[in-house]
């Protein structure tokens, strides 16, 4: 929680500072590298030479403390689930998630006693990218996504809840 | 004197260096490493269990996910296992096309490796340049079978297709141009004095070791032991064509890079020669219809070599068109065993380094 948000009224002053805001994190989106399966090859080939995250500023950090967003790029096992939900509590707000490919998105094709049938139940999911495994521009595509929803959001006080807020 | 005191750390399950979700527990002395324990299962999806309850055909995609660098050798060995339990003829030409994927893919894996491998140490630049000619060769894979990671490309008794139209000239202009930057790659780290101190001597584990945990691939070869299941036991069209195993006896990381590099190039020797022996005209499927039929109480075991070793499929059938028992002998979860070893007495910052020159997948040790 920031010192600002939720504290105005929507004006003229919100908006802008809005606008600067926004600017700033959507062409900053530094996400954690949270390869877990077949996905995360697919992942590692976006930010690599020809599809080059980086010129959307999306550059991949290794720790959790210093990102923005979780690209969760892989079967959720039972066994990986606490320490996936602690890495995201790790994450400094403002946070967001990505659920890259099916099995993160609901399961895929493994109904088993290990897979947690969709990553939805552990941490909230802005975005989630279809495909086994989805190709690079389709991850690219839930970037561009993700940046639309946050040039949405406001700093500006809400009626519904006191915490970051963002307009449908 | 100082006094020194042990402790315990994890590496892992998170961590960009561990290739996946390993875990390691090390039990430091300073910077050097006392003792260690893999600690595996991040990713055991059920894969066995699921496979129980499918028809032979429809297990094919779960190998694709099981080692997802190398699917190809994955459905290969899948395969094979099947059409040895069934008794099904692969015919010459179907053979040819796998051969020349499954190198391929042998190339594409190598090259995954050596990127994320030099990565690891502090590389970065080769990285960038491994991943633009892997993209060639997922190109290769689209116009083939229209996937670039999990292909599920061949069918029992076959492949679905004919190799598309001008694929095979796209083919061959890789190969030329895959020889000139593999020579790029050998500037950049074989006579690199950064890279040479940190993979010499790094890792040591010599033959004997090697066969006691039962690891093979690359690691074994660069031990000097020349075991490779293509010369070996040849499969599909292995004994037509001409080629050398990459024998290196250092034993320690360095070998492994020199072995996996000049195996790139067999590789091509390899899908060159493939391309030119392949016959033009031929059927390119075995059998008719999806039935399998295989005997009651057949136990079978098949294994090739991919790039990280034996890939090997035990088969227990009941007679029906579903296996009774499905178990995948996957070289990571072997060659996994050397780690412990590996980096016992060394430093914390090889272990990074073991763990890139084991060149293991996660999904394919859990499965």
């Amino acid at each position: 929680m920031g010192l600002i948000e939720g504290r105005m009224h929507p004006g003229i002053v919100t908006t802008t500072v809005d606008a600067l805001f926004n600017w700033a994190r959507k062409n900053s989106l530094w996400p954690m590298t949270f390869g877990l399966a077949c996905c995360a090859i697919e992942m590692m080939a976006s930010g690599a030479s020809r599809f080059d995250f980086d010129r959307l500023g999306v550059v991949f950090r290794a720790t959790p403390r210093q990102s923005d967003v979780m690209i969760v790029s892989g079967t959720v096992c039972e066994k990986m689930a606490p320490v996936l939900k602690r890495l995201y509590d790790q994450m400094p707000e403002p946070k967001w998630v990505i659920s890259m490919g099916i099995c993160s998105t609901a399961g895929g094709p493994f109904p088993t006693y290990s897979v947690v049938q969709g990553v939805d139940h552990l941490v909230p999911v802005d975005v989630a990218v279809a495909g086994c495994p989805p190709r690079p521009e389709a991850l690219m595509h839930a970037v561009l996504r993700l940046q639309d929803k946050i040039s949405e959001m406001t700093i500006a006080r809400s009626s519904s809840s006191s915490s970051l807020h963002l307009r449908a | 004197m100082f006094r020194t005191q042990e402790m315990e750390i994890n590496m892992g399950p998170q961590h960009p260096s561990t290739h996946g979700v390993l875990r390691l527990k090390l039990r430091l002395d300073g910077e050097r490493v006392v003792d260690s324990w893999p600690v595996i299962g991040y990713l055991h999806r059920g894969i066995e269990k699921l496979s129980e309850s499918k028809e032979f055909i429809k297990i094919t995609p779960f190998t694709d996910r099981m080692d997802y660098v190398c699917a190809m050798s994955g459905n290969l060995a899948y395969l094979g296992a099947v059409e040895k339990l069934c008794g099904i003829k692969v015919p010459e030409k179907a053979a040819y096309i796998r051969v020349i994927m499954v190198e391929l893919n042998r190339i594409a894996s190598h090259l995954l490796w050596l990127g994320t491998h030099a990565l690891d140490i502090g590389a970065m630049s080769i990285f960038l340049y491994g991943f633009r000619e892997r993209e060639m060769i997922l190109d290769l894979f689209e116009a083939y079978c229209g996937a670039r990671l999990t292909y599920n490309a061949f069918r029992i008794s076959g492949v679905p297709a004919d190799l598309p139209p001008g694929w095979k000239e796209e083919c061959t202009g890789f190969l030329k141009l895959f020889r000139q930057r593999h020579r790029e790659y050998e500037q950049i780290l074989t006579a690199n004095r950064i890279w040479l101190k940190r993979t010499k001597d790094v890792g040591y584990m010599d033959a004997e070791h090697c066969l006691a945990l039962s690891v093979t691939g690359p690691v074994l070869r660069a031990a000097g032991v020349a075991r490779d299941l293509r010369k070996d036991e040849p499969y599909a069209i292995y004994d037509q064509l001409d080629f050398d195993i990459p024998v290196d006896d250092g034993c320690d990381t360095y070998a492994r890079y020199i072995v996996r590099m000049a195996e790139m190039l067999q590789s091509v020797h390899m899908v060159e020669q493939c391309l030119e022996k392949m016959p033009s005209e031929g059927p390119l499927m075995g059998m008719k219809g999806r039935r399998m039929k295989p005997r009651k109480d057949e136990e079978i075991y098949f294994a090739i070599e991919g790039p990280r070793g034996e890939q090997g499929v035990y088969l227990i059938s009941d007679g029906t068109d579903r296996p009774y028992r499905c178990k995948f002998r996957n070289s990571s979860f072997a060659n996994l065993q050397a780690l412990a070893p590996m980096v016992q007495g060394g430093l914390v910052a090889d272990v990074v380094a073991i763990i890139g020159t084991l060149d293991i997948v996660l999904g394919d040790s859990d499965r």
